[in-house]
Order: C-alpha cells, then sequence, then structure tokens
C-alpha cells in the first residue's frame, strides 16, 4: 500500500454511505436484518477506516503541507462571469473533496460517533418495523454529512447541508403514522428552509464578489480584493450565512423545531439532533471564518445570538419532565455556547466543544435511549427514579456524561467550555456573564435528569417495573465507549495555563485566517491569573449546580413542587417555554395560513369566478346563438331536403315492404304482365287459346 | 301420341300451384318446394316442345334446369337455415330484413 493511500482516496469516504442507502433503496425489503446490519454498518465502518486512515496521514504530514484536494470531476463549469468589482473570472465548482484540519476533525466525529450509533442502533431498533428504511436513511445522511463535511467548496457543503436536512426531516417523520412525528418533521424542514434562504443568499453574494466558492482560493481572493474590516459586502455576507447557520444549528430565533425534532427514534436524534447535523452551522461559520474576520459587526451578532441561546435553551430545560426534552434544550444551549465562541473570534474553541459534546451529548440521547427501552417506551421522568441498580451499565456511563457536560474537570466539558468562557472574557464580559450563569444552570437541570432518573424514590408503575433490563450489548459497548471519549476526548486540548500545550488549538491554526487586527490574538496577551480564576469560577458554578440539583430532587422532593406553586407564574412561563411556539404560530404560521386563505379566496372568486367561470359562461352564451342558428337554420336545410325527397319517394317507398312472399307475389304479377303484353302482340288471346 | 295441349295444361297446371304456393304460403320452406314445381312445370314444358318439334335443344335445357333445381335447393336451403339460426324462424312474413 502506498504511504499516503488513504489521502488519494479520501473521495471515497462518503461513497460507501451512499452504496448502503442505494443497496436499502433497492433491496433492503427482502434482506433480514442481519443482512441490513452487514451492509449498512459495514459501510460506515468502512468509511471510519478510510476517514481515520487518511487523518493519520494527514497528521503525519508536516504542518505547512497538510491540505490534502481530491477533485472528482467541474461539476458547475459555470464559464466566465464578472464580480462585482469587474474582475472577469472563471467560475467553476468542483465534485471535489478537502482534508485539512477542520475537515479531519470533522470526519473522526462524524465517522466515530456514526459508527457507534449505528452500532447502538442494531439493538435500539432491533423489534422495529422499516428496519431497513431506517438503516437507509441512516446512510443517506451520512453520505449527505460526509459531503458536507468534505466538500471543498461552499457550493458542495450546500449540497451536504440539504440532504442532512432532508435525512432529518426523513428521520423525524420515521414513525409517520403518528401525527406529531410528522408535523415534528415539516417544521424542522419549513424552519430550516427559512436559514437556507439566507445561507443562500449568502452564497451568492459571496461567489459575485470573490468570483469563487472554493475554500482554498476564497483567502488568497479576499487578500487581491483588499478587503478591510468591517467592509460593508463581506458584513452582509456573514449576517446571511448566519442566518443559515442559526437554522440547521438551532439559535435563536429558529430553534423551535429542535425540541420537537425528539419525535425520532432515539439514536437518530443522538446522531443527527446533537453530534453531528446541528454543528454544521458552527463548522460552516468556521469554514467561514476568513469573512467573519473581516466583520465584526456580525461576529458581535453571532457571539450575542449564540449567548442568549445558551441561556435561554437552559432555562426551559429547567423545567421538562420528559428525558428526552431536556436533552433537546440542553443540545440547543450547547450549540449557543459554541456560536459564543465563534463570534469572540474563538474558532477553534468552538470546534473543540463541537467534538466534546458530540462525543458527551450522543452518549446521554443513546443513555437516555436506553433508559427509554428499559422502561417499555417511557420518557416522563416523573415515572422514573432509583433506576441505578438495575440498569447500571446505562447509568454509570450516563452519569460520567452529566460530569462531562457539567463542566467537572478533568472531564472533556471542562477544557471545551473553559476554553470558550475565556475567550468571551476577552472580548464581551458581558456574554461572559451569561455564559458563565449558563454553566450553573447546565450543571442544575443535567442533575436533576440524572437524580429523578436513576436516584431518589422509585416512581415507576408496577406493570413496567418487573420489565425493566439493561440494553443488550450491542447498546451498552457504545455507551461505555462514549463514555471513555467523554472522560479523555478533552485532555487534546489541555490548555498551556494547566501545564498542557494546547494541541488541539494549535492543530486547527493552520485553517483560522490571520487577520491583521483579529480579537482571537489577545487570548496571548492575559495572564493565566485571570484563566485560573475563571476555571475556578466555572467549576464552583457548576459545583454549585449540582448540590442544589440533589438537594432539590434528592433530599428535599417536595421542595421543586413548592417552589413552582411560590413562582407560578415564572414556572408556567419556563413550562410553556416562553410560548414561543404560540408567538411564532400567532405572528407567522397563522398570518401565512390568513394570506394563503386570502389567495385561496382571491384563486375562488376573481380567477376561478371571473375569469375562469365568466369565460365559461361568455362561451356559453355565444354557443345558444350557435346552437339556434344549427338547428334551426343549418339543419332546417337539410331537414328540408331530406323531407322533399321523402315527399317523392312515397310511391317506391311503399313498394319496399321488406317481405319475402310481398315481393314473390310482385315478381308473379310482373310476370304476368309481361306475358299477357306478348301473348297480345302475337294476337293470341285469352278466347282463342281455350276453344 | 299424347296431343300436345294435354302436355301444355299439366304444365299450365302444376305453373299454377307453384306461384299460388309461393306466394300464399308462409313457410319458406313450402315456398321452395313451390318454386320447384314452377320449374318442372317448365321442365314439362320444355321436353313436350323438344318432342313436338323434335329437336333435341329442349332436352338439353330441362337437365340443365334439373341440375339448377338442385343446386338453389341447396343454396335455399343454407340460407333458411343460416336465417333460422339468427332469427329463430321460417315463416317469410317475418323475414323482413331486406328493408333495412
Amino acid at each position: 500500500m502506498p504511504s499516503e493511500y488513504f489521502l488519494a482516496h479520501i473521495w471515497l469516504i462518503p461513497l460507501f454511505p451512499l452504496a448502503g442507502a442505494a443497496l436499502m433503496l433497492l433491496i433492503g425489503r427482502r434482506l433480514p436484518n442481519s443482512g441490513v446490519n452487514a451492509i449498512c454498518v459495514g459501510s460506515v465502518f468502512l468509511a471510519m477506516v478510510y476517514a481515520f486512515g487518511g487523518v493519520v496521514q494527514l497528521i503525519a504530514r508536516p504542518v505547512a503541507q497538510r491540505v490534502v484536494e481530491v477533485v472528482l470531476f467541474d461539476w458547475v463549469p459555470a464559464g466566465a462571469m464578472h464580480t462585482t468589482a469587474g474582475r472577469l473570472v472563471n467560475f467553476n465548482a468542483q465534485w471535489g473533496m478537502l482534508l485539512d484540519p477542520l475537515s479531519a476533525v470533522m470526519l473522526c466525529v462524524v465517522t466515530g460517533v456514526g459508527f457507534l450509533i449505528h452500532v447502538y442502533s442494531t439493538g435500539y431498533m432491533g423489534h422495529e418495523g422499516g428496519y431497513y428504511r431506517f438503516f437507509g436513511y441512516l446512510n443517506l445522511f451520512m453520505f449527505s454529512m460526509l459531503t458536507l463535511v468534505l466538500g471543498n467548496n461552499l457550493l458542495l457543503l450546500f449540497v451536504g447541508w440539504e440532504g442532512v436536512g432532508l435525512c432529518s426531516y426523513l428521520l423525524i417523520g420515521f414513525y409517520f403514522l403518528r401525527k406529531s412525528a410528522s408535523d415534528a418533521g415539516k417544521k424542522a424542514f419549513i424552519v430550516n428552509r427559512i436559514g437556507d434562504a439566507g445561507f443562500i443568499l449568502g452564497l451568492f453574494l459571496l461567489m459575485g464578489t470573490l468570483g469563487t466558492l472554493r475554500f482554498t482560493e476564497i483567502g488568497p481572493a479576499l487578500q487581491a480584493g483588499g478587503f478591510a474590516v468591517g467592509d460593508g459586502v463581506m458584513t452582509a455576507i456573514a449576517l446571511l450565512l448566519c442566518v443559515g447557520a442559526t437554522g440547521k444549528s438551532a439559535q435563536i430565533p429558529l430553534y423551535v423545531w429542535l425540541p420537537d425534532a425528539m419525535e425520532g427514534p432515539t439514536p437518530v436524534s443522538a446522531l443527527i439532533h446533537a453530534a453531528t447535523m446541528v454543528t454544521a452551522g458552527v463548522y460552516m461559520v468556521t469554514r467561514m471564518n476568513a469573512v467573519f474576520q473581516l466583520a465584526p459587526v456580525a461576529l458581535g451578532v453571532v457571539a450575542t445570538i449564540g449567548a442568549a441561546t445558551a441561556l435561554f435553551a437552559a432555562t426551559m430545560g429547567l423545567v421538562q419532565n420528559d428525558i428526552k426534552r431536556v436533552l433537546a434544550y440542553s443540545t440547543v444551549s450547547q450549540l449557543g455556547y459554541m456560536f459564543l465562541a465563534l463570534g469572540s473570534g474563538a474558532f477553534t474553541a468552538g470546534i473543540f466543544h463541537l467534538m466534546t459534546h458530540a462525543f458527551f451529548k450522543a452518549l446521554l440521547f443513546l443513555g437516555s435511549g436506553s433508559v427509554i427501552h428499559a422502561m417499555s417506551g417511557e420518557q416522563d421522568m416523573r415515572k422514573m427514579g432509583a433506576l441505578w441498580g438495575k440498569i447500571p451499565t446505562t447509568a454509570k456511563t450516563f452519569v460520567v456524561a452529566a460530569v462531562a457536560i457539567s463542566g467537572i474537570p478533568p472531564l472533556a466539558g471542562f477544557f471545551s467550555k473553559d476554553a470558550i468562557l475565556g475567550a468571551a472574557f476577552e472580548t464581551r464580559p458581558v456574554l461572559w456573564g451569561i455564559g458563565f450563569v449558563t454553566a450553573g444552570l447546565t450543571a442544575f437541570y443535567m442533575f436533576r435528569l440524572v437524580n429523578m432518573t436513576f436516584f431518589g424514590e422509585s416512581r415507576v408503575p408496577h406493570d413496567v417495573e418487573h420489565h425493566i433490563h439493561e440494553s443488550p450489548s450491542s447498546m451498552t459497548v457504545p455507551l461505555v465507549i462514549l463514555a471513555g471519549l467523554s472522560v479523555v476526548g478533552g485532555w487534546i486540548g489541555w490548555p498551556e495555563s494547566l501545564g498542557g500545550s494546547d494541541r488541539f488549538a494549535h492543530f486547527l491554526e493552520p485553517v483560522i485566517a490571520q487577520h491583521a487586527a483579529t480579537a482571537s490574538a489577545a487570548a496571548e496577551t492575559s495572564g493565566h491569573g485571570t484563566e485560573y480564576a475563571l476555571m475556578l469560577a466555572s467549576v464552583l458554578i457548576a459545583t454549585l449546580g449540582i448540590w442544589l440539583a440533589s438537594r432539590l430532587y434528592l433530599q428535599r422532593p417536595e421542595l421543586p413542587e413548592r417552589i413552582a406553586e411560590r413562582w407560578s407564574g415564572l414556572y408556567r412561563l419556563l413550562y410553556n417555554k416562553y410560548y414561543v411556539d404560540q408567538i411564532y404560530d400567532a405572528m407567522f404560521v397563522n398570518r401565512t395560513k390568513d394570506l394563503a386563505s386570502a389567495l385561496g379566496a382571491f384563486d375562488r372568486n376573481i380567477v376561478d369566478g371571473l375569469g375562469v367561470n365568466g369565460a365559461g359562461w361568455l362561451t356559453r352564451a355565444t354557443s345558444l346563438v350557435s346552437m339556434w342558428w344549427d338547428s334551426w337554420i343549418v339543419d332546417g336545410l337539410v331537414n328540408l331536403a331530406a323531407r322533399i325527397v321523402w315527399v317523392f319517394s312515397w310511391p317506391v317507398r311503399v313498394l319496399q315492404s321488406g317481405r319475402v312472399s310481398n315481393y314473390a307475389l310482385w315478381i308473379v304479377l310482373g310476370t304476368l304482365l309481361i306475358v299477357w303484353h306478348y301473348l297480345g302482340a302475337a294476337g293470341i288471346t285469352f278466347h282463342n287459346l281455350v276453344p | 301420341m299424347v296431343p300436345i295441349g294435354h302436355y301444355l295444361f299439366l304444365s299450365a297446371a302444376l305453373l299454377g300451384i307453384g306461384i299460388v304456393g309461393v306466394v300464399t304460403r308462409r313457410n319458406v320452406i313450402i315456398i321452395l318446394m313451390s318454386v320447384e314445381l314452377i320449374l318442372n312445370a317448365v321442365n314439362i314444358n320444355l321436353v313436350a316442345f323438344s318432342r313436338l318439334v323434335g329437336s333435341v335443344e329442349g332436352q338439353v335445357f330441362a337437365i340443365f334446369i334439373i341440375t339448377d333445381a338442385a343446386a338453389e335447393a341447396a343454396v335455399g336451403l343454407g340460407i333458411i337455415i343460416a336465417f333460422f339460426r339468427n332469427r329463430e324462424t321460417v315463416l317469410a312474413d317475418e323475414m323482413d330484413i331486406l328493408k333495412w
């Protein structure tokens, strides 16, 4: 095998799952479950092998050469065009794969976590109908996500972007006979379209401005264009792309679809709505960091959206009773953290948190799936409790993930969250304050969930209780592996201040554009003292959150209810998710429906009524005249001719009786006539014939 | 030798019976039989005159007519059977489909 075999074959990575999906579409129905497993899990396994092989060989290269581009073919050779600056360029979007440190990280996360979730799904979905359909969709999702991650230009990224959106829709609505599930799928799809409209506009504007969408050419094109920091066009592009990112990554104001997306099967929630797809927005913004760094306003918007979403979603997560909904709001909140990092110019920290979050949030979702599996489908935490001893593997791994997301060192969440909070403190202390409070809320709601599910008094109904069982090993082994990653995953980004070397950030640095005046450089200037203080503060507030959760839900289980009664207004506001869905319904959904009804009325009354029916009436009126003319004049003349013939034909007509004997009689009479005539002519009469 | 008048009388009688049969009877088979009577009346006429004149041509004609009568009977009966299969009748006054 040549030394860089995997680097030369990165284009194969998305094709493995695509082949799996195609096979499921064609012959999946006829395959037994084991055949589906072999094809679909096998294809993702192959993708993972090729991905990890490629990444290992990429890391083996010197830092300056860590960019590999494999172009398969020219995909959109649009030809010559003028940029808005008047430069003549040859626009060409290729179907090419780009492997650099950023896509390498994403590739490892997507294939690694994706493979574990595929394995888990073989256990979780084993008794469900539509097994092949589920795995076909999952493989199609893997193809789209890998295209998104590996695409070497923004247009190809957008193909993957839409592909994952489609798969998300299909998988949320997997139980399509349940109306809430198909509604949730539609909601996710439609909300994402709003974001995508922004993405497309930004994409066109970028294409028109730079004349290229290829990631390796955007940086040089920006340099050549001489765009200054704060440039208006760049700000517009960045803001439009930001709209796209808020849709896909479930940020304010487009986050509403993600909690509803929990209608899908739990492995889907883990793969798509926690670990991979929803982070596509973060990946895209990081990928376009050269543009964003030229637009400080857009960065400010991103950071503000991120911080606001983090806090907003965390408060909603405090009072939810559905185990998956708590995790959904937690996901929205953690994505807010990532946006906060991006907006603070700490792109590497955002990606770092993306990776660690993928580990522990996938683990949390898979763990909750295992709990739901054990509870025979029950998702309400008020009917759980004291499950610790009954499903030990699930419980232990779940607690590991909860500690990791709470930010307790030395687990993964601590390092990434701290990198974000540190960057936010440098740039916008107010947003750091919000993130800081959110960290406490995160710890609180996670341990509220853990305590209500695994500890305390059992509130499990009796008929469910004796069914409780630990999940099969196909489900618990991925849990254990993810738990291990949740512990050690953060160590590759061990910060310098704690004796590490920030290897993760340095690995990603070549991807981050180095503009003259960017905020990220500022991180170097501050002393370690501030960092220590920040770390201590965030660990303290996380501990406080955990303590409070155990105090409220273990030692004084009657307290939460009393608090809810005491602050019933606030409780109801949170419980009803700030009535955002209702507000959106009132402001947008119902107004759209009104517009549709108005247009429908216009169609019915004006277009159909006046236009179509009017034309019909007019045609009928003129045709009445024509009909009169036809039946009286045209037909009248014809009938008159026929009547004349009929009258004159009367003597002939009566002869034609149609009866054979009548004709015979006529023949006889005719013959007699002829005979009589000839006899008469010969002078023979009856008298001289008979003597 | 039988005078020619007797032959002619017999022939005319047969012709008359035949014509009456053709015109008045309803059953097509009887009509067909009546037609045979008419043909045989002609035959008698031809043979009688052939004998009287001493020429053999009349007898040749008679043989032609006998052949023709046989063919006519075959075709006629075929038509009647085909008609019966379609309309389930052999009555001439119900055979009114010559006029459309």
